[in-house]
């Protein structure tokens, strides 16, 4: 095995060892824990470095493994998957710190931050696989490896969040699995393939091959909260604040995102969903989505319920996107995977940030909290704007696009969406950011748990990783146009997806 | 060259004498010895196996007709590694585990080993009516280490379990005698072209039922599944591990072995169908009854009942027309077999430990099992993921295998079974995972157990789980015979 085929394997150890050897570590070795933890997220991120300097100079990263006859394991790093494989480790990096700063003096840490760091392990390697086999694998891993996070407080309301998790994926799967198997039958192995490949397929299949379409997308819809599929996401809230926010920005619904880029644009082929009269379903049950978890939104009193809901309706950002035929809606798509990722993180930091440091939970006791806690309130007033798409944030790039796609294949409905969805945003985001900031404070905060510590209104822990992602959702909005951003390399992706053909 | 055919079947009856004539209670480590030479023995055969083909023995140099013959192929060489590979790290289990109680040792070690000689030489036969004498040797042996705990509960469960194993011997009896009476040999070399060439009498029809019908009742298909809870539920945790991880599956390894070279000539669609919807409904109802049970060894016991269904999918999706849907088929159920005997012998020991701190079989009082033995937990887990068939698991391999044969055989039935079998263990599995994962209740105090009691189920589980990496080199075994 060559040394480029060896690095998506590395990408993978760089966490699954660190987990594997912090299971094993008695609960005192704090530090030993720690160092393990970050010294595998800076190897990831170095890593993926080298990989991202490669794939912009036409290196190839692949490594194949033979299971059966005409069942392989494989990992490829092209354009798409680095995408995915960067947000995750830069935000696995950074949800590390604040996990560490949050459960400072909580149990059976050894036993969470192993489990963590399956979870990112398996995100990877749904990022990275290069065939749905592969996929599948790592999309179960890590229904498994995120079920013990949510659960992990092993209160009665834990356990049950996590049945109705469980319920949830493991249907979901079952479901994929069939469609999988299915289409393996028909096509045999097959790689995803820039264009697709299922459109060799003679037009006699058209009828199975919608059904299985319709089984893959069902199967990922639940992962990434199509509705009526979401049912499972704002009641896995439950977990602690730095799951959540790895569910919610990376982990489980991004799992799903992506796994429906793959098959449409990998698998069938845009232009082949197209002609089996599948892209319209997918983009009105992608509106109905975003209007329906937006409306939800609104209604919350609890606010990580809220922002739960919030991610519901904006996933689907991710779907229409990809539904709306042309490059342009696609790029708007594929980005919002990204700019969603970092802003939702922002978010979640933030509500574990006002949870630990003041014991708020619910949005109405959420008033003059921007005087006591004024950066934690900055980040979460930038990702709530970036939400609902100010200009300047990463999330106007995202929706400019989506609406340009939505105008140029003349989906106008689809911008009346997006207009809606805006509106809704703001009608839920902006009270709560009127409270934060105009609302007068309380005499003294009841239930202050982590008191003013010189120049730091929280844990330190708690402060950095949520500055660090709201100053790039806005280093993303406003450095659109550089060749960092990940707009940049979004537009490279689409290039290749529409150019094949 | 050296053969280690005779020595897989000497040495395991050398070593329980030896044990036997020791006493009560000993023999452990001897067993530990034996088993690694046995294991080594094995893998020197696998190979051969692999690379020279399937083989005739004769014993003492005497061949059939006159004297006895073994024959070992590709499916015997898995089978044989399966058993060393499940049996070694038990035997650890086993010494730990009756350092800790004691009771219900008794002749463990002496009956463990004639069981592994009884099913090295069972695996080995090559004629109906050695294959006869093997089971029984097999089911004395189940038998008593079923009774062996002692206890009423136990000793009313091996009663029963021993009613049923010689029903079913008797069974498997008469059809051999019948099939002697017919044509006068009882080899299967020789009466396989046989059957293939003349009129199938009614006597030889009877001859099939009655010995399908014995051996189905020893792997406790459904519905002749009722003797297995009781039986594997109340004995100690090793005993359960042995018996629900390779007891029932040397009988399944006959009804294979009789299907395909004895009674190919025999079998039809219907009965397969019929074979097919019995599983079926084993590995529906097994799943039901085992997610119901509220005493942790009978939901593990439940669960082998629904497991045992899968296997029996194989028999009509053999039949199918397609030669790839035929093969990946026989692959998967034997990739099922392979990986439920590592999961379930883990899982029992695993669930062995817990009962064992609990102080009482009781789901309930597993609450806070997730802070106190985190490692078996895990292993209960992993052993979980396996049968639950989610990847990277051997049980994963082997589903994909059984759905894509059914898939492209448009058998949709059993792909539906299939999956539903896959969510209905899911939510037994998690069941005991919830409730371990809850906070202790106040005033329970859990025994500390010895961490050698913890890595040999942990260990089964790992490899139950890496086993979907390595399947390539199970199938290619399996074939090369």
């Amino acid at each position: 095995m060559n040394f480029n085929g060896s690095l998506p394997l590395l990408v993978l150890a760089s966490s699954l060892v660190p987990g594997m050897i912090i299971f094993f570590l008695p609960e005192s070795r704090i530090r030993l824990r720690t160092t393990l933890n970050l010294a595998g997220a800076v190897l990831k991120l170095l890593l993926i470095g080298y990989m991202l300097w490669g794939v912009q100079h036409d290196q190839s990263y692949v490594f194949r493994y033979d299971v059966l006859p005409g069942l392989e394991l494989i990992f490829k790093a092209d354009a798409l998957a680095l995408l995915f494989v960067t947000l995750s480790a830069a935000l696995w990096f950074l949800t590390t710190l604040y996990a560490v700063g949050y459960l400072e003096g909580s149990p059976h840490r050894s036993r969470f931050f192993g489990f963590f760091s399956f979870c990112v392990t398996a995100t990877v390697g749904v990022a990275m696989a290069s065939n749905l086999f592969t996929f599948f694998i790592f999309y179960e891993l890590l229904t498994l490896s995120t079920y013990p996070l949510i659960v992990h407080r092993g209160t009665e309301a834990a356990i049950r969040a996590g049945n109705v998790y469980l319920a949830y994926t493991f249907t979901g799967g079952a479901v994929l699995l069939t469609g999988i198997v299915w289409l393996y039958g028909l096509l045999g192995q097959v790689e995803f393939t820039h264009g697709g490949v299922a459109a060799i397929l003679g037009s006699e299949h058209t009828a199975q091959l919608q059904v299985i379409f319709l089984l893959l997308i069902a199967g990922l819809g639940v992962k990434a909260a199509l509705v009526p599929l979401h049912g499972w996401l704002p009641q896995a809230m439950i977990a602690p604040a730095p799951v959540s926010a790895l569910l919610h920005a990376v982990a489980v619904v991004k799992a799903g995102a992506f796994g429906i880029i793959r098959v449409v644009y990998e698998v069938y082929g845009i232009e082949f969903v197209q002609t089996l009269n599948l892209l319209m379903p997918l983009a009105v049950v992608a509106a109905i989505t975003i209007i329906w978890g937006s409306l939800r939104a609104l209604w919350q009193d609890d606010l990580k319920r809220c922002l739960a809901y919030s991610t519901v309706s904006q996933v689907s950002y991710i779907i229409l996107g990809v539904a709306l035929f042309g490059p342009t809606g696609t790029i708007g798509g594929v980005v919002h995977l990204v700019h969603q990722g970092i802003m939702k993180i922002t978010l979640f930091f933030c509500a574990g940030n006002y949870a630990e440091t003041l014991d708020v939970h619910k949005i109405i006791e959420m008033n003059g909290a921007g005087r006591r806690m004024p950066w934690t309130s900055i980040a979460f007033s930038v990702a709530a704007f970036g939400m609902i798409g100010a200009p300047l944030t990463a999330g106007y790039i995202s929706k400019l696009y989506l609406s340009q796609g939505a105008e140029m294949v003349g989906m106008a409905w689809a911008n009346w969406v997006l207009t809606a969805s805006s509106l809704l945003n703001a009608a839920y985001f902006l009270p709560i950011l009127y409270r934060l900031w105009f609302e007068n404070q309380p005499q003294m905060w009841l239930h202050e748990r982590i008191h003013v510590r010189g120049r730091w209104e929280t844990h330190r822990l708690l402060l950095m990783p949520p500055l660090i992602t709201a100053a790039a959702t806005l280093a993303a909005g406003i450095f659109a146009d550089t060749g960092w951003s990940p707009l940049f390399w979004v537009k490279l992706i689409a290039e290749v997806e529409f150019t094949v053909k | 060259m050296f053969d280690p055919i005779p020595w897989l079947i000497l040495l395991p009856l050398a070593w329980g004498c030896l044990a036997f004539l020791a006493g009560v209670g000993r023999g452990g480590r001897l067993a530990f010895a034996g088993l690694i030479i046995q294991l080594a023995l094995t893998i020197v055969l696998a190979r051969q196996i692999a690379m020279e083909g399937a083989r005739h023995y004769a014993v003492g140099g005497w061949g059939a007709p006159l004297g006895i013959d073994l024959y070992v192929d590709g499916l015997t060489g898995v089978m044989l590694l399966l058993i060393h590979v499940v049996t070694l790290p038990l035997v650890v289990y086993a010494r730990a585990y009756f350092s800790c109680q004691a009771e219900g040792v008794g002749y463990f070690w002496p009956l463990t080993l004639f069981l592994l000689a009884a099913m090295n030489a069972l695996f080995m036969s090559a004629d109906i009516f050695n294959i006869y004498v093997t089971l029984e040797l097999l089911s004395l042996a189940a038998v008593g280490l079923v009774a062996a705990a002692g206890s009423a509960g136990p000793i009313a469960a091996a009663v029963r379990y021993l009613l049923v194993t010689l029903l079913g011997s008797g069974a498997y009896l008469m059809g051999v005698a019948l099939l002697y009476g017919t044509y006068g040999s009882v080899s299967l070399t020789v009466l396989g072209p046989l059957l293939a060439a003349t009129e199938i009498s009614a006597a030889v029809f009877l001859a099939a039922m009655l010995m399908l019908t014995g051996l189905l009742l020893k792997t406790a298909l459904f519905p002749f599944h009722f003797w297995l809870p009781p039986a594997h539920g109340s004995a100690p945790a090793p005993v359960s591990a042995l018996l629900s991880a390779l007891v029932i599956k040397a009988s399944f390894y006959l009804i294979l072995r009789l299907w395909f070279d004895l009674f190919a000539p025999l079998v039809t669609i219907p009965v397969a169908q019929l074979l097919g919807g019995l599983g079926a409904a084993a590995i529906l109802w097994g799943s039901v009854l085992a997610f119901m049970q509220v005493r942790l060894k009978m939901l593990v016991a439940y669960s082998t009942v629904a497991q045992i269904g899968y296997l029996f999918l194989l028999f009509p999706l053999m039949m199918l027309p397609i030669p790839e849907a035929a093969e990946s088929a026989l692959q998967g159920g034997m990739m099922q077999l392979v990986a439920h005997a590592l999961a379930k012998a883990a899982m029992f020991a695993a669930a062995g430990v817990m009962v064992l701190s609990a102080g009482k079989d009781d789901i309930a009082l597993l609450s806070g099992m997730s802070s106190h033995l985190p490692l078996t937990l895990f292993a209960f887990a992993l052993a979980g993921v396996t049968l639950m068939g989610l990847p990277p698991s051997g049980g994963f391999i082997a589903k994909w295998l059984l759905i894509s044969s059914a898939v492209n055989g448009g058998q949709w039935g059993w792909v539906a079974v299939m999956i539903l079998g896959g969510l209905l263990s899911a939510a037994y599995v998690f069941k005991v995972l919830c409730q371990a994962f809850l906070p202790p209740v106040a005033g329970v105090k859990f025994k500390p157990v010895r961490r050698v009691l913890e890595w040999p189920a942990f260990l089964l589980a790992l490899i139950s789980l890496l086993l979907g990496f390595r399947s390539g080199e199970i199938l290619s075994l399996l074939g090369g015979g």
